[in-house]
């Protein structure tokens, strides 16, 4: 069973629609003792880091995260939810994540080294490249196109946690992980097929409580 | 690298898709939920709803309607028409809309746009621009209630307005193309793309997948957006794909 972390952001509807659609069975909690009984977890989250980590604080999920993720328990975050895994951002001046990965969130600075203006967010469907193509999650995937939206990039030291990157203007971690602690940038949920196949994947290795550190 | 979006536009009045829907073997070709997944199919890379309900009734018919296309959809989709406050963006967005897309309101009151954008997100939030030509200005001029009531804005000062507050992308219709089926306003589109950072989607003019093509190599536009060309069947999401592949055109 898969507990969606309701924490007031996001479009939790989506997701649990992505998962009934995929039989996964799941249900949608902000209790902890409620979610603690979950065998994996969803992070979703749109909007802004700063409020998001407050919100988690406020309603005492951040420890119970915490703890999760030490025990080695599968949890998925997935786009800000994703970002929040890491150890920050520079938004609002500079919020502390989770810190389960080595990172933090910047802005996309909008301009190349060049010289030459982007667009900020970078939104729509951009190609993934496959840095860990054994890992779980992207079994009987191919590289394809997934969907995101998003005005801050993860900016890592660590090539180990990139499962998947896709190219913007730089490189953007699409897929990341460490252990059972994951996260896509995309939405995989309005990602079609391939989007669909990755959670499909996240679910199996809940239901199976299969270990990814090998 | 990103690639450029071909997003149908679907009408919607009393919960039913109108303006003429010619596809063989739907059973229903008025369902909202059932065409949205032909369009999925056909590899649109995203949808846009526009709510012409004129009635209370209606509207709240379209919070159903979103409802139910979040649950089959697997493609982003943005709802607009009729949403004037925090709240109508609140119920839209909570019944699985992606975006919601403001013209009016936006226009009578621009906070609506920072406070949606504080509230859920730039990304979630779209400003529907309708423009016209305008000799007088020598530039073009913003119009609201769907195109029949003009304003003082100029569409450049306007767009970089509604980004200065939190817009996350601009939904462009050219009045001057639009329903004209020659293509689309290339000088409005690249106007736009140059007086702003965030994405634009240029609308209003398709006639042929050829237009597709042009409004991509001529200007920086990031999405294009039909309805009755692919309404009426007179070419696909699949051919125009097809055409911009063909032309070295980064698609899906």
């Amino acid at each position: 069973m898969i507990g969606i972390i309701d924490y007031g952001m996001g479009n939790l509807h989506s997701v649990s629609k992505a998962l009934e659609r995929l039989n996964l069975p799941y249900f949608l909690s902000e209790n902890t003792d409620e979610l603690n009984k979950a065998d994996g977890l969803i992070l979703p989250g749109v909007g802004s880091f700063h409020d998001a980590m407050g919100l988690l604080k406020e309603k005492e999920q951040e420890t119970f995260i915490k703890t999760w993720a030490a025990d080695g328990r599968p949890l998925l975050g997935i786009c800000l939810g994703m970002q929040l895994l890491f150890e920050g951002s520079e938004e609002n001046g500079e919020t502390e994540g989770l810190g389960f990965l080595p990172g933090y969130a910047k802005l996309f600075p909008g301009k190349t080294k060049e010289g030459t203006a982007y667009k900020v967010p970078h939104m729509g469907w951009n190609k993934l490249t496959f840095q860990q193509p054994q890992h779980i999650l992207l079994q009987d995937t191919e590289e394809g196109h997934v969907y995101f939206v998003h005005s801050y990039v993860i900016d890592t030291e660590d090539k180990d946690v990139l499962i998947a990157t896709s190219d913007y203007y730089g490189e953007v971690p699409a897929v990341v992980g460490r252990g059972r602690v994951l996260g896509t940038q995309f939405h995989p949920e309005k990602s079609s097929t391939l989007g669909m196949k990755l959670l499909e994947n996240f679910g199996r290795m809940v239901s199976e409580g299969r270990n990814t550190d090998e | 690298m990103i690639t450029k979006r071909i997003i149908p536009c679907l009408d919607v009045k009393e919960g039913r898709v109108v303006k003429g829907i010619q596809f063989v073997g739907l059973r229903d070709a008025g369902d909202p939920v059932e065409l949205s997944s032909f369009y999925d199919e056909q590899g649109a890379d995203e949808l846009v709803f526009l709510d012409i309900s004129a009635s209370h009734e209606g509207r709240k018919t379209m919070v159903d309607v979103v409802r139910e296309v979040a649950g089959t959809l697997a493609i982003p989709f943005t709802v607009g028409g009729g949403i004037n406050t925090l709240d109508d963006m609140r119920t839209i967005l909570r019944a699985g809309a992606d975006k919601v897309s403001l013209n009016t309101a936006a226009v009578k009151r621009p906070e609506l746009i920072s406070e949606g954008a504080d509230y859920f997100g730039s990304q979630c939030i779209v400003t529907a621009i309708d423009a016209k030509f305008d000799e007088a200005l020598a530039s073009w001029r913003i119009y609201t209630h769907g195109g029949r009531t003009s304003t003082d804005w100029e569409v450049t000062d306007w767009a970089k307005e509604v980004v200065q507050r939190g817009a996350g992308e601009i939904l462009l219709t050219s009045m001057d193309q639009d329903g004209a089926k020659n293509g689309f306003d290339l000088s409005l589109t690249e106007a736009v793309n140059q007086a702003v950072s965030v994405p634009v989607i240029a609308s209003g003019g398709a006639g042929a997948k050829e237009h597709f093509t042009d409004v991509f190599e001529k200007t920086n536009a990031d999405a294009a957006l039909a309805a009755s060309i692919f309404h009426y069947k007179e070419t696909s999401v699949e051919e125009v794909k097809k055409h911009l592949r063909e032309k070295g055109v980064r698609v899906r």
